[in-house]
């Protein structure tokens, strides 16, 4: 439906970005653009620089060269939270939760930044509520199983009203069914925001993705829509193969 | 001419000074990433140390250099033994495990031989800077840090122990996959920080009054010394010395020694504002 | 209703507990006691406020502060010197209260600002308050005063005026007065810290203890919490130290010194982390003990007090009220229901707020 990102008004643009560690280029020269209530796939092989860039875009590194904008706004080396504040959210690979706190507690915190109690409790309840966590929101995060803490995690990101969603690897650690209610999900918030989802699991790429971005040694190999990508050789070699290997 | 002589000698004593009292904290700082609250009581054991053994008729050089680092690193070996080891990997509980240690120490010893101050005299006279006159004994305390600092050098660099303990520092996991067992390197380590606290105990006892609670005096300028320097024990310790070492003696030569300390906590504030993980933190990170 | 409601009403339970308690103890006491006994309540509280102080720090921000006497001295100082200078007690009290906020800010700044580890934090608060003691320790002499204040360096300062009624220099509070002052105020910080603790600005506090990262990624910043909650416990330690001050009517460098900082830490340790009622518990605990080793000459207390650290490091590191809270709801449980289930344990963690 849409070609990759140039229809639309870019929601988020990075320009010639580049990560170094030391000796080690993690990310190279990236271009990427993500339009408004876009959804895009990145996929590639470990290594391929996919959460290093998710880690560039929120701020937690701070990239060696290169510009990122949020719509108007140079966002490159901001802090995290400032980049949050301006609407971007992100369930990070290992997750990130309140592990001390219950699950009412973990997404009433991501709620509550800079808004009245009662529009608080809203949100919260309608969190709770989407995700099907009310029955145990008075559970301790940290005694729960991974996948419901993957559910938290997500639930603290929505709950942080954010225009731009990072999802890294969500489904991974879940059940069949959770992998389609995650699906169901991530097409649903598609309707209103724009998300950029890194995933291994094809099948489930085949059931949210429109367009794919392929991550191969820090580099993007190719950027196009997901059955032409999945159909390229090159992304046969590079990821499929290699994962068979 | 002759004042800068002699304050440049003071600014040498100084750093030597900090060298000695810093290494061992250093050493277990750059191993285990825990700061020894004990360190202060541990240099105070080796100081008793001197003060019995000379009053025992020991030659005073073996009573001052040779005994107290032995029996201190006897005392810290058991302590690691336990108390230390039980506790690896819960840094902030190691910290607080040595500070109750530290308190212990100053305890025992009141009740031992009561919270009075002992001394130990000067094995050694003064010599001339121009109309000045220095204490011969600063030589010591030079003498003695360079030969510590270069003694733990070669014994990184060039022994099988100091490549054990290179590589149990560099990447624990990796060195027990090789067949090393990083509790023996850490109970070694912790040992050896404790020898050389004792050492510097037994170095400084002549220059400072002997008492339970004589340790308090030298911990600030020893932590602040080891924050500064960063996680590589021999240039981290050498490059926070030089640094803070002038900067103490000269504000304490224009003002006073606790005007002086102000100065080097000042310093090392402004320091890790800029350079969170200390001089070695940041640049020569690979040196030792 | 919500799931989460039932532990918040059982620490709205405890809390109100608390506070009948403390109330009944503000009352109860000078019924009960003699002058001397009062006296050494009225210590206990002041040091009780201090053990708030650090249990909110490291219990709740999750900030190593191994310095914290460095506030319950500049608190002490800052009202002795003010007092005397002014003659009414208002302003002294309010100064005893900023001047650890304002240098808490300085200091904080620098340390959260500059992300350094959590060792360093420990190191630097500690080096701190060393600093500190040693600096007012060398202040003999009459050279060095504020205004009408002699600091009088190891000596310390003498004959501090004790509260009074605002604007009403000339009327002192008198033993019993200065109790009520110490014991209401400990009440009203203890109310004043939960009241924190349940706002928002209390829970980002120790969400961000919880995971640092998570709470950037919703939009917190962490160095500012941080920040702020060290600035809090250095108000409520100032203020400690102000009553301290009032308690003797003395104040010496001693306050600044290592083993104030390790008494605290002792207090919250033995009290319970995490908790507020623990460190209380813990202060008048540790104090007791102290004055009751104090009448022997054997064994010097440092080692008793080496000893309890250790010891609790080691061996019961949660401390002794969540320990005592757990037995109790496990036999509460085992009464009521044959198995124990996990909403227990959820009660145990929401309770000991």
């Amino acid at each position: 439906m849409t070609s990759p990102g140039a229809s639309l008004r870019p929601l988020i643009e990075a320009r010639g970005v580049t990560m170094r560690f030391g000796g080690v280029t993690a990310v190279a020269d990236v271009d990427f653009t993500l339009g408004e209530v876009e959804l895009r796939c990145l996929i590639g092989p470990n290594g391929a620089g996919k959460s290093t860039f998710f880690k560039i875009l929120t701020g937690q590194l701070k990239p060696s060269e290169g510009k990122i904008r949020l719509r108007d706004t140079d966002i490159t080396g901001a802090e995290p939270h400032a980049i949050a504040r301006l609407g971007v959210g992100i369930k990070t690979q290992v997750p990130n939760v309140f592990n001390g706190l219950t699950v009412h507690e973990n997404v009433f915190v991501a709620a509550g930044r800079r808004k009245s109690a009662a529009r608080t409790r809203a949100i919260v309840e309608e969190t709770l509520t989407r995700l099907a966590l009310t029955g145990i929101a008075g559970r301790i995060v940290g005694q729960l199983a991974h996948g419901q803490r993957q559910w938290v995690e997500i639930a603290t990101v929505l709950a942080q009203e954010p225009e731009l969603i990072l999802l890294d690897e969500p489904a991974a650690g879940m059940t069949h069914d959770e992998v389609h209610r995650t699906a169901d999900l991530i097409r649903e918030i598609n309707r209103t925001h724009a998300l950029i989802v890194v995933e291994h699991d094809m099948p489930f790429i085949r059931m949210i993705a429109k367009t794919v971005t392929v991550f191969n040694q820090g580099r993007i190999l190719v950027e196009d829509s997901v059955d032409k990508v999945l159909a390229d050789p090159r992304v046969r070699d590079v990821y499929l193969g290699k994962q068979a290997a | 001419m002759d004042l800068v002589g002699l304050l440049a000698f003071n600014v040498l004593t100084g750093i030597a000074t900090l060298i000695l009292i810093t290494l061992g904290l250093g050493v277990i700082y750059g191993m285990m990433r825990i700061i020894n609250l004990a360190h202060g009581e541990l240099m105070m054991l080796g100081a008793y140390t001197a003060v019995m053994a000379t009053g025992a008729g020991v030659n005073i050089w073996i009573a001052m250099l040779v005994l107290p680092p032995l029996v201190v690193g006897l005392i810290g070996l058991i302590l690691e033994r336990t108390v230390i080891r039980f506790l690896y990997g819960r840094m902030m509980d190691t910290m607080l495990a040595t500070w109750g240690i530290s308190l212990g120490l100053i305890g025992l010893v009141t009740t031992l031989y009561g919270n009075v101050v002992r001394g130990v005299s000067t094995p050694v006279g003064s010599f001339d800077i121009g109309r000045y006159g220095a204490s011969l004994y600063s030589l010591v305390i030079l003498v003695t840090a360079l030969s510590a600092l270069a003694a733990m050098f070669l014994l990184l660099r060039f022994t099988k122990f100091g490549l054990i303990l290179r590589a149990t520092m560099q990447n624990p996991r990796m060195a027990a996959a090789l067949g090393v067992q990083p509790s023996r390197i850490y109970m070694a380590t912790f040992a050896l920080g404790a020898a050389l606290a004792g050492l510097a105990g037994g170095v400084l006892a002549p220059i400072s009054g002997v008492s339970p609670a004589m340790g308090a005096a030298y911990i600030a300028r020893a932590f602040i010394t080891v924050l500064g320097g960063g996680p590589a024990i021999i240039t981290g310790t050498g490059l926070a010395s030089t640094l803070f070492g002038s900067i103490n003696e000269l504000v304490s030569f224009k003002t006073t020694p606790v005007i002086g300390d102000v100065a080097l906590l000042t310093a090392a504030i402004l320091l890790i504002r800029v350079l969170p993980q200390g001089i070695t933190g940041r640049y020569l990170r690979r040196s030792l | 209703m919500n799931p989460a409601f039932p532990s918040n009403r059982a620490s709205a339970l405890g809390f109100l507990a608390t506070l009948a308690f403390g109330l009944a103890i503000l009352f109860g006491a000078p019924h009960v006691l003699d002058t001397f006994g009062l006296v050494q309540c009225t210590g206990f509280a002041a040091l009780a406020m201090f053990g708030l102080s650090q249990g909110f720090v490291w219990g709740f921000a999750g900030v190593m502060s191994f310095g914290q006497a460095a506030f319950l001295g500049l608190g002490g100082y800052a009202y002795a010197v003010s007092v005397i200078n002014m003659g009414d007690s208002s302003i002294p009290v309010l100064l005893s209260i900023l001047v650890p906020m304002a240098f808490a800010g300085l200091l904080g700044y620098f340390m959260f600002y500059g992300r350094i580890s959590d060792a360093y934090i420990g190191v630097i608060t500690l080096t701190v308050s060393v600093i500190l003691f040693q600096l007012v320790n060398a202040t003999s002499g009459s050279q060095y005063r504020i205004g009408a204040a002699e600091l009088g360096g190891f000596n310390g300062i003498p004959a501090i005026p004790a509260l009074n009624a605002p604007g009403h220099p000339d009327e002192p509070l008198d033993l019993e007065g200065i109790w009520y002052a110490a014991m209401g105020a400990l009440i009203l910080v203890y109310a004043f810290l939960r009241a924190v603790l349940a706002a928002r600005l209390g829970q980002v506090i120790v969400a961000i203890r919880e995971n640092e990262t998570r709470a950037q990624l919703i939009g917190y910043d962490p160095r500012l919490y941080k920040l702020i909650a060290f600035m809090l416990a250095a108000g409520v330690a100032g203020l400690a130290g102000c009553l301290y001050a009032n308690w003797g009517g003395f104040i010496s460098p001693t306050v600044f010194a290592l083993p104030m900082s390790a008494q605290v830490i002792i207090y919250v340790l033995v009290g319970g982390l995490g908790t507020l009622v623990g460190p209380m518990l813990g202060a008048v605990l540790i104090q007791a003990l102290i004055i009751a080793a104090g009448s022997q000459t054997l064994v010097d207390s440092n080692l008793g007090l080496g000893i309890v650290l250790v010891g609790f490091v080691l061996l019961v590191p949660q401390g002794l009220l969540p320990v005592a809270r757990g037995a109790a709801l496990r036999l509460v449980e085992r009464v009521r229901a044959p198995r124990p289930g996990k909403a227990a344990d959820t009660l145990v963690t929401e309770s000991a707020r």
